[in-house]
């Protein structure tokens, strides 16, 4: 096959199209990780639960946007009431029981939107204002995709707004790396470890809305999500919003361009990229030394 | 001494005769019913198909029943959940001979847990009806004088669709899912194309529950197929196709399917599957001109709230159809007898004339064309066109020769 300069061009640019999504999918999990050190198994559910309940907003609203609103702040609460009452008791019991918990709460949610809306997917069509491919130059490109970079980085500014320029962020960064000094100080962190839980979630649900387009929905969406969203964030660092940037669209760009050359590798690059990262800097590429302790 | 020599063996026949008598009334009681295992992946992704088996399968049963059973004798579906997984499918099917002491099995939806369902049926000698699509269950390795394969098989699958697709000079590309499914399909579809003269111009392979399949399609694009095809099923055709679709492909090229599935269109909704070409063992629609297909219909739709039978379901209606048919002609149901009566059955259970072929029992029947319609119609269940019906003939399938069959 003959490696034209629009190839390459398409597939680099697919590439990180791809990686924002994968940045997208990371985020909300890493947030959780790096302020509660809890690794929330039930991430990839949260995602699919997000885009069911995203296809009923825009059924009921009929509105795509609306339910771009509504379902992060639906799945959110839902998060914020399974950190209160679920995941809570077990702080500082070890990393293993949140795990355990966010593990069996995925089978009951994917187990619950089969009883609820059925076990063969549904469709969820794109947008009208989004359909059709916008020519790039070299090829053509679906819009829809171009709106969700778009998306990806406007959310990212905003994050990095809310932690890094706010005083709530500041005692969310202070929390995450004692939380016992900032109890002394007076603030009430369970407070704002629920809060970051509920925005965590509510990324996934943001996630699993703006993908609906592009597959569809279905009980077992989230099953893949899971594992990208974990080798990205293990790549980039746990807990560094950086490093799930920079990881996503690394990862993204490797498995597109491993195509052109060895399609069937393609999906393996992910772990390869991992497994490399892992043997050199096990803290991922931004990420602190020791979290995992 | 002599008295009680006499005596002992009279006493023991007596036991005997008594002992006897109970468990032959206890085997009776067995052999009032006629039970069919039916194990399908209640639970996974193909649930939907599943359940739909299930009820095509329990009208089957219920119309054997209401026109008398066997001399007395009725039928009984016992339904197990495989969960799409070839151990659970084995320890299943084990259980329903063993335990439950089921007659006869049908079932399995997928090719994997088909084979090995029939790994066990074959071993205990009992008779199995296969409902999913599969070559290898053709073939000399995995054949039995008890293995019957109702559905289509990719070959012929591929065989009647690339000869209504294909022209001389065409060029064709696959997308294929990196499984047997797909490379079954692949290779049906290359043999009719180097047939009729069009070229395969490439294949990119994919693994199993892809979700995004954007890296995929610059490549395909690349190779300017004028036809391309979606060598995948499911979840992962309907997100394949879907994004295809909005690269702007569906402009450039003709989209196709080996099996375009009832369930696979709704999930993926008008829009995805508009103008695309596939192939299927059934459509409902076809009902205006096979009476056997309204017959099906009509009794289908009063028993289950005025539903259309599906494509997949429909097949576990057609085989257990098949098998209560040459129950009833055989006039028993131990192995032997049961499938010799397959063998030489000649049945119409829901869209003309099939019957089982001697060396393979893969049941010869016609293939369905049919394209997704563009729109939403009025009746949710009005999703295709049927653009040709292949009919049922031998030449679709690979020779017994072919396949490894002895004389």
């Amino acid at each position: 096959m003959e490696l034209t300069f629009d190839l390459v061009a398409l597939q680099l640019f697919t590439g990180l199209a791809l990686g924002a999504i994968y940045v997208l999918l990371a985020v909300g999990l890493s947030l959780i990780f790096g302020m509660l050190t809890v690794v929330n198994f039930a991430h990839g559910a949260f995602f699919m639960v997000g885009a069911y309940v995203g296809l009923f907003a825009a059924e009921k609203t009929g509105s795509f946007w609306l339910a771009l609103v509504i379902a992060p702040m639906v799945v959110a609460a839902f998060g914020m009431a399974c950190e209160r009452w679920l995941i809570r008791p077990l702080y500082g019991r070890g990393i293993d029981y949140p795990l355990l918990l966010t593990f069996g709460l995925s089978y009951m949610l994917v187990e619950g939107v089969r009883i609820v809306w059925g076990k063969s997917g549904l469709p969820f069509d794109t947008p009208e204002l989004l359909q059709g491919a916008t020519n790039l130059g070299f090829a053509d490109f679906p819009t829809y995709r171009l709106f969700v970079i778009a998306v990806v980085a406007v959310l990212l500014f905003v994050l990095w707004l809310l932690i890094e320029r706010t005083s709530f962020g500041l005692i969310v960064r202070a929390g995450a790396r004692d939380p016992v000094i900032v109890r002394v100080l007076g603030v009430d962190v369970s407070r704002v470890w629920l809060l970051v839980f509920g925005v965590g979630t509510g990324i996934a649900a943001l996630a699993g809305v703006l993908s609906a387009p592009l597959q569809g929905v279905s009980p077992e969406m989230g099953t893949s999500v899971l594992t990208v969203a974990f080798v990205v964030t293990v790549v980039g660092g746990m807990g560094s919003l950086m490093g799930a940037v920079v990881a996503g669209l690394l990862v993204g760009v490797v498995e597109s361009m491993a195509v052109l050359i060895f399609p069937e590798a393609a999906k393996v690059s992910m772990f390869v990229i991992m497994a490399a990262v892992l043997l050199i800097r096990p803290q991922g590429l931004f990420g602190r030394a020791g979290l995992m302790a | 001494m002599r008295h009680a020599s006499t005596c002992r063996p009279l006493i023991l026949s007596l036991r005997g005769t008594a002992l006897g008598a109970l468990l032959a009334a206890a085997g009776m009681a067995h052999a009032q019913t006629i039970k069919i295992g039916l194990p399908v992946p209640l639970t996974g992704p193909y649930g939907a198909e599943a359940k739909d088996q299930v009820r095509n399968a329990e009208l089957a049963v219920k119309e054997f029943n209401d026109a008398g059973g066997l001399a007395e004798r009725k039928a009984e579906l016992l339904v197990r959940d495989d969960k799409l997984n070839p151990g659970e499918a084995a320890t299943r099917t084990l259980e329903l001979i063993e335990k439950d002491h089921a007659n006869f099995i049908v079932g399995g939806l997928s090719a994997a847990t088909q084979l090995s369902i029939n790994n066990v049926t074959k071993l205990r000698k009992v008779v199995y009806v296969s409902i999913s699509q599969s070559d290898v269950i053709n073939e000399t390795s995995d054949a039995s004088p008890y293995t019957f394969h109702e559905a289509l098989n990719p070959h012929m699958t591929t065989q009647a669709v690339g000869r209504h697709v294909f022209k001389k000079g065409m060029r064709i590309a696959f997308l294929t899912a990196d499984y047997a499914y797909g490379q079954e399909m692949t290779r049906g579809f290359t043999r009719v194309a180097r047939e009729l003269g069009a070229e395969v111009v490439g294949e990119v392979k994919h693994p199993l529950g892809q979700q995004d399949y954007s890296t995929f399609l610059p490549r395909l694009q690349a190779m300017k197929p004028d036809v391309l095809i979606f060598n995948n099923f499911g979840n992962d055709n309907r997100i394949a196709i879907k994004q295809a679709g909005e690269f702007g492909m569906k402009k450039k090229m003709r989209f196709v399917t080996p099996i375009l599935t009832y369930t696979a269109r709704v999930a993926g909704g008008a829009s995805t599957y508009e103008g695309v070409i596939g192939g299927t063992q059934y459509f409902w629609g076809i009902e205006d001109k096979t009476p056997s297909a309204k017959a099906f219909n009509t009794a289908f739709k009063a028993a289950n709230e005025n539903r259309h039978p599906s494509d997949y379901g429909a097949m576990a209606y057609s085989a257990v159809k098949s098998l209560l048919l040459a129950v009833k002609s055989a006039g028993a149901t131990d192995s032997d007898k049961v499938a010799a009566a397959l063998s030489a059955l000649k049945y119409d259970a829901y869209k003309g004339v099939q019957y089982y072929r001697g060396c393979d029992h893969q049941s010869v029947q016609s293939v369905l064309i049919i394209e997704s319609t563009a729109k939403e119609t009025k009746d949710p269940a009005d999703v295709f066109k049927v653009l040709s019906v292949v009919p049922a003939d031998e030449k679709l399938l690979r020779s017994c020769g072919e396949l490894g069959f002895k004389g």
